[in-house]
């Protein structure tokens, strides 16, 4: 390996043009592809080898119209192509993906990119579906009026990457630029003023192409970013305007009116042939109907959340019967050293298992969530819901981030880049983290198969799992009402969104998609919970009092208790004594007008950091020193069983049904997820947000858990 | 010359002008929106907004708030008080 840093090439092009997918085929990672306009939104590099082992570093950036930048994700782009990320120059090459069925609005951005003067080469995907639909297109041509070399590519197939490889060793070897369109002598002019003076004003070089952003851009986002003051610049842009007016143009539209003037010119007779429509327009007439189309969206949505608990019942019940066979398998030979017996069957296997069951569940919603994505309906959806959401300051962008926001709130809080305002912005990625996460999951399955289904019958058990996944989209509806007329006053911002072609979704990309979050998944089992798990047992463990535990045994026995029962009171007093039964103790009146008793509050507190440790800490609290540990139906059993110790509702069960109501709407609401916060903080530009966030988040779930327990108590 | 937001589903028009201080239309402009580009009012959301439009080889949605401030020609074949039924 050379110490010198390899060449970097920048893939820019549309959304949902190929970028990732040819990136993928390039380097052979597997960044994520899906057909929405707005899967990539943050760069990644990559390595790809140009032919005879001369490597490049491929960065693969989120899809853009125009180099006018709006939204976050878009500004990534002209931070790279400006090489303003610290430590990093401009690139040393531009890779211009093109869709090949749409070449006009895509050589857009390639005129655009031409101001640039970097070497370029152009792509020109999805040859295998232009193709299809009878088109034929003369990239010599194209290459020739262009500037550049040109290849046409399936990168879904893998068709045209030598020719990509090797025109990309050419472009580096000192190869051709894109060619610039003439600009009127009023534009080149004013160009030319406006770099001088930012430069001066900001203290850092503007290039012409900055400037020439700056020139036309009717939105602030570039200049404030270049920290160029509005009171500085706003005198210099009026006066280049003005002389570009004075030339009989107006300046924000002139960018477009020649680009597209000469792209007109220029791609005469480049593409031969009908292009036949596709499919699409057809299945919108079903799928977007006036009556229709909500009816399919609801099939869809419930279809999908029905597949996902029932076609995961099976996998989680092999995965369950796996973790109890292991403790099972390890307890006796354990036995000799109680302390890490202990340990790896309450702590690790119940910790950990307790989280694994969950895989199947989280894989399906992922493998559905990703069909429907790269079928093309996504966009629909939004195109559906734009309405609804606009009622509460959100738009039809939000569809997907509160989507995947039921499977995990982080993907779905990095999903909003692509809003293009602020505040809609915020106010989406606030919303996300109320949708029921898969890791909510776990404790309403506890509680309905503990108590609700054997109470009330399977019915009334999935009523229940539906209405707690419901809960969190009805209060995120009025606290984003709020939050976007009261506080942020959003305004009702433009939606403009593409809608892509359907396709049947790829088999690979999907799968692909699907092995990751469930590599993810098991990371975290295997780091974050698995350490939380250990956390949360050594403080339920220690200070092991065993005086305490023989006097209560004692008790236990003289009290007329067999054996067993005295031993398990024993084990119970162990747990009371110990470092998180204090703590829980201590806190338990503030859980007190919920219902929730001292290993509750411990539960509740140790879920702070992930909640899916609560199910693995009730498991320790509730049944540690059983003999097999916290398997699930032992756990189900000591719940049944738990009564009051003390107080007004002494000897009355603990796990009433407003108990377990409460309980579980306060999971529902409440903010207990590290990475959510942090990744709430580092999206909203700092800690403010991810604070009110947590603030808000936990206050309404505890006030939410103590109205449903007190009236449902009342009710009772 | 009409609203584009008055546009009935299967319509179409040819564009004549928009407003391009703001950024919106010069986002519209940069996807190949420009005076003299037919355009075709595909549907209405099933609330009533936002609408689809088409134009080039291009599918969009906007709401008929943003689509006021575009002004279209509507073609002669489609006279603007009813579409012809489909
Ligand atoms: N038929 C066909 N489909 C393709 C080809 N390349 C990409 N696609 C599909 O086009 C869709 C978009 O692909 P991506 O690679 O995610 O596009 P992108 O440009 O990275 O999109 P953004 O990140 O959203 O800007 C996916 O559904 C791909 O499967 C191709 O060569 N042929
Ligand atoms: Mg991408």
């Amino acid at each position: 390996m050379s110490a010198a840093p390899l060449p970097r090439v920048a893939v820019i092009g549309n959304p949902n043009t190929g970028k990732s997918t040819l990136f993928n085929a390039l380097t052979g990672l597997r960044q994520r592809v899906g057909n929405y306009p707005g899967v990539t939104v943050a760069r990644k590099s990559g390595t790809c080898d140009v032919g005879g082992g001369r490597l490049v570093e491929l960065v693969d950036l989120p899809g853009l119209y125009s180099l006018a930048a709006v939204s976050p994700d878009e500004q990534v782009v002209i931070d790279v192509l400006l090489g303003r990320h610290a430590g990093s120059a401009p690139p040393d090459a531009v890779l211009v993906v093109c869709d090949a069925n749409n070449l006009l609005r895509n050589c857009f951005l390639a005129s655009q990119v031409a101001e640039l003067g970097l070497p370029a080469v152009l792509v020109v995907n999805q040859a295998d579906v232009a193709r299809e639909r009878g088109m034929d297109i003369d990239t010599d041509l194209l290459g020739a009026r262009l500037g550049v070399p040109v290849a046409l590519v399936s990168a879904w197939r893998g068709e045209g990457l030598a020719e990509v490889r090797r025109h990309l060793a050419a472009a580096l070897a000192g190869g051709a630029r894109l060619r610039r369109v003439e600009w009127p002598a009023a534009v080149a002019e004013s160009v030319a003023e406006v770099a001088a003076a930012a430069s001066r004003d900001t203290g850092k070089p503007v290039p012409a192409a900055l400037a020439q952003r700056l020139l036309f851009d009717v939105s602030p986002a570039l200049a404030e970013s270049l920290r160029w003051g509005e009171a500085a610049r706003a005198p210099v842009l009026r006066a280049a305007r003005e002389r570009v007016r004075r030339s009989g143009m107006n300046p924000p539209a002139a960018e477009a009116l020649i680009h597209y003037g000469r792209l007109r010119a220029e791609l005469e007779g480049v593409v031969r042939g009908a292009s036949r429509p596709t499919r699409t327009a057809a299945v919108d007439r079903v799928l977007l109907h006036r009556f229709l189309g909500p009816v399919a969206f609801a099939a869809v949505m419930l279809g999908l959340f029905w597949s996902v608990f029932a076609l995961a019942k099976l996998p989680m019940e092999a995965i369950l019967a796996g973790v109890d066979w292991a403790k099972a398998a390890a307890a006796p030979r354990l036995e000799a050293t109680p302390m890490l017996q202990s340990l790896v069957t309450d702590g690790i296997l119940g910790g950990v298992g307790a989280f694994l069951v969950f895989l199947p569940q989280i894989a399906l919603l992922f493998l559905l969530v990703g069909l429907l994505e790269d079928s093309g309906y996504m966009a629909r959806a939004a195109f559906i819901m734009d309405r609804l959401f606009g009622w509460c300051g959100l738009n039809g962008k939000s569809f997907v981030p509160l989507l995947s926001g039921y499977a995990c709130a982080i993907p779905g809080i990095l999903a909003t880049r692509t809003i293009e305002d602020p505040r809609a912005r915020l106010a989406t990625a606030f919303a996300v983290p109320f949708m029921s996460c898969s890791a909510r999951f776990p404790v309403y399955a506890l509680m309905c198969s503990a108590f609700i289904g054997p109470w009330h019958g399977p019915l009334w058990e999935s009523v229940a799992m539906v209405g707690m996944h419901l809960v969190g989209l009805l209060v995120a509806v009025p606290v984003t009402f709020l939050l976007t007329r009261v506080i942020l006053r959003v305004r009702p911002a433009p939606f403009v969104l593409e809608l892509p072609r359907y396709q049947l979704p790829k088999p690979r990309d999907v799968l692909w998609r699907v092995g990751q979050s469930v590599w993810e998944f098991i990371q975290k089992a295997g780091t974050v919970i698995f350490a939380l798990t250990i956390v949360v047992w050594a403080l339920t463990y220690f200070p092991r009092d065993t005086e305490v535990a023989e006097r209560a045994r004692a008790a236990a026995l003289a009290a007329g208790a067999d054996e067993a029962k005295a031993a398990a009171v024993a084990q119970a007093s162990l747990v009371e004594s110990s470092w998180m039964g204090r703590m829980g103790k201590a806190l338990q009146p503030a859980f007190d007008p919920a219902g929730f008793d001292w290993k509750l509050t411990v539960g509740v507190l140790a879920s702070f950091p992930a909640r899916e440790v609560i199910v693995s800490t009730l498991g320790i609290t509730y049944a540690l020193g059983e003999e097999t540990g916290a398997d699930s139906e032992q756990l189900r059993e000591a719940m049944r069983e738990a009564t009051w110790a003390e107080g007004p509702r002494a000897g009355t069960r603990i796990f009433t049904l407003p108990a377990i109501l409460a309980l579980m709407v306060f999971f529902a609401l409440c903010s207990q997820c590290g990475s959510t916060v942090a990744t709430l903080a580092q999206e909203t530009g700092g800690w403010r947000w991810a604070a009110i966030s947590f603030v808000t988040m936990t206050a309404l779930a505890w006030l939410a858990a103590v109205a449903v327990y007190q009236v449902g108590t009342a009710l009772a | 010359m009409v609203p584009l937001s008055q546009l009935l589903p299967g319509q179409s028009g040819k564009l004549v002008s928009l407003n391009p201080e703001r950024a919106l239309d010069q986002r519209l402009m940069a996807l190949g929106l420009i005076p003299g580009m037919p355009i075709v009012v595909v549907r209405r959301a099933p609330l009533g907004d936002p609408i689809e439009l088409r134009f080039n080889e291009t599918e969009i949605c906007l709401r008929a708030e943003e689509a006021r401030a575009i002004l279209v020609d509507v073609a002669a074949d489609c006279p603007l008080p009813r579409p012809p039924a489909p």
